[in-house]
């Protein structure tokens, strides 16, 4: 579709992004910014985090654990929170990045969430007792994990893009349901897990000195997924692209 | 612009209405997705004996206190409510008095909880030692440990 095309099909705002190649200058200039910032950030928190912060007054040096697997559980759900919000714009609007958007969130939110799941079973073992309970933020968690390989694969499972689309949007905003069940698991019911330290109503309940190292994991994290989102978004176009010659030039003989 | 308006609302109600069914399937098995009761649920529940639950609280302040044998009598308590618990086997790490626990065991005809298992329960507050010794000398605070 041309410029003028997208134009014209009454998308003003989001729909400039729309043309793919334009996608494709922009996400090639900010993506080896997103990589640069992502790479500083987690070896700035990283440092802080094992070297500059202390041990905690309960768990000692167990604590360190935290700063990889709170920020990893957050971005297991705002990775998630994307998945759905992307997915609604292709169903809305029809906006023809929001699948490409969507289907490259998938495998990023995937791995946090895996990452969010292993950290805790390690800081487990040696502060609760126990790798892993059903309890209900645990369970939850592991739904999402369930949710993002589900979506994977319903990608995988149907052959027209189109139709793939649109059922994978559907299975993403119906498991965003999961979404606030994780977050207000640990208010709503009894839970093993911890509730919340840092976003709660009455402000923060981790020490300043613990509470930077964490936000600037957070960041990195945030970074870096922004940088993986728009390559593989390219990879994703310049794929549909390969396709689409492919079958003009199989047309064409 | 008609159609995308009602597409977006479609997707809105369908949301409300998943929302809302997810919301009562919650509510109607609460008793099995809470992993624990506390002591003063626990009174008013007042399970049979021998059936299997998990208790939690806070580990009585004085209360434990561990034999030859190897076994550990501890009270789990909400302030309210304490609960005689009695535990034989290998204490998690943060098990300290003052601080959060989970038991799963039942109770025996007398109150006794037997318990078979007993995992530490950390709250949310994370500070370094000096932070929870300067809280602990003025006074605003009364948890053990550091």
């Amino acid at each position: 579709m041309t410029q003028a095309a997208a134009q014209r099909r009454g998308g003003g705002g989001w729909h400039r992004f729309a043309n793919p190649a334009r996608f494709r200058r922009i996400a090639g200039a900010v993506a080896p910014w997103a990589s640069g910032l992502a790479v500083a950030l987690l070896l700035l928190g990283l440092a802080l985090g094992f070297f500059v912060a202390p041990a905690d007054y309960q768990q000692g040096e167990t604590v360190r654990i935290m700063f990889v697997h709170v920020p990893s559980a957050w971005m297991a759900l705002f990775c998630y929170t994307a998945l759905a919000a992307a997915s609604a714009a292709s169903l809305i609007w029809k906006h023809p990045l929001a699948d490409v958007a969507a289907r490259a969130m998938a495998p990023i939110g995937a791995v946090f969430t895996a990452q969010a799941l292993i950290t805790g079973a390690l800081w487990g073992q040696p502060m609760w007792g126990t790798w892993w309970v059903w309890d209900a933020r645990l369970t939850s968690v592991l739904v999402l994990l369930f949710l993002y390989l589900g979506y994977m694969a319903l990608w995988q499972a149907i052959e027209d893009p189109a139709k793939a689309a649109k059922a994978c949007a559907i299975l993403a905003i119906v498991g965003f349901v999961n979404v606030p069940i994780i977050k207000f698991s640990v208010d709503w019911w009894n839970t093993l897990h911890q509730p919340a330290s840092v976003l709660t109503t009455e402000g923060p309940k981790i020490h300043a000195s613990m509470l930077w190292p964490l936000l600037v994991m957070a960041a990195g994290f945030k970074a870096y997924f922004v940088a993986v989102l728009l390559l593989r978004m390219r990879t994703e176009l310049d794929g549909a692209r390969l396709r689409a010659l492919e079958s003009r030039l199989a047309a064409a003989e | 612009m008609k159609r995308k308006q009602r597409r977006m609302w479609l997707l809105i109600s369908a949301l409300a209405g998943l929302g809302a069914v997810a919301a009562l399937v919650l509510v109607a098995l609460e008793d099995n997705i809470v992993f624990f009761y506390g002591p003063s649920e626990l009174v008013a529940k007042a399970p049979a004996a021998g059936q299997r639950l998990r208790i939690g609280g806070l580990v009585a302040v004085d209360s434990v206190k561990k034999a030859e044998d190897g076994s550990v009598n501890f009270a789990v308590t909400d302030g309210n409510n304490t609960v005689p618990v009695l535990f034989r086997g290998l204490l998690p790490d943060l098990f300290r008095e003052g601080q959060g626990v989970v038991a799963e065991g039942a109770l025996d005809g007398a109150g006794l909880f037997l318990a078979s298992e007993v995992l530490a329960k950390h709250d949310e507050k994370y500070m370094p030692p000096e932070v929870a010794e300067a809280l602990r000398e003025q006074g605003q605070w009364k948890g053990e440990g550091g």
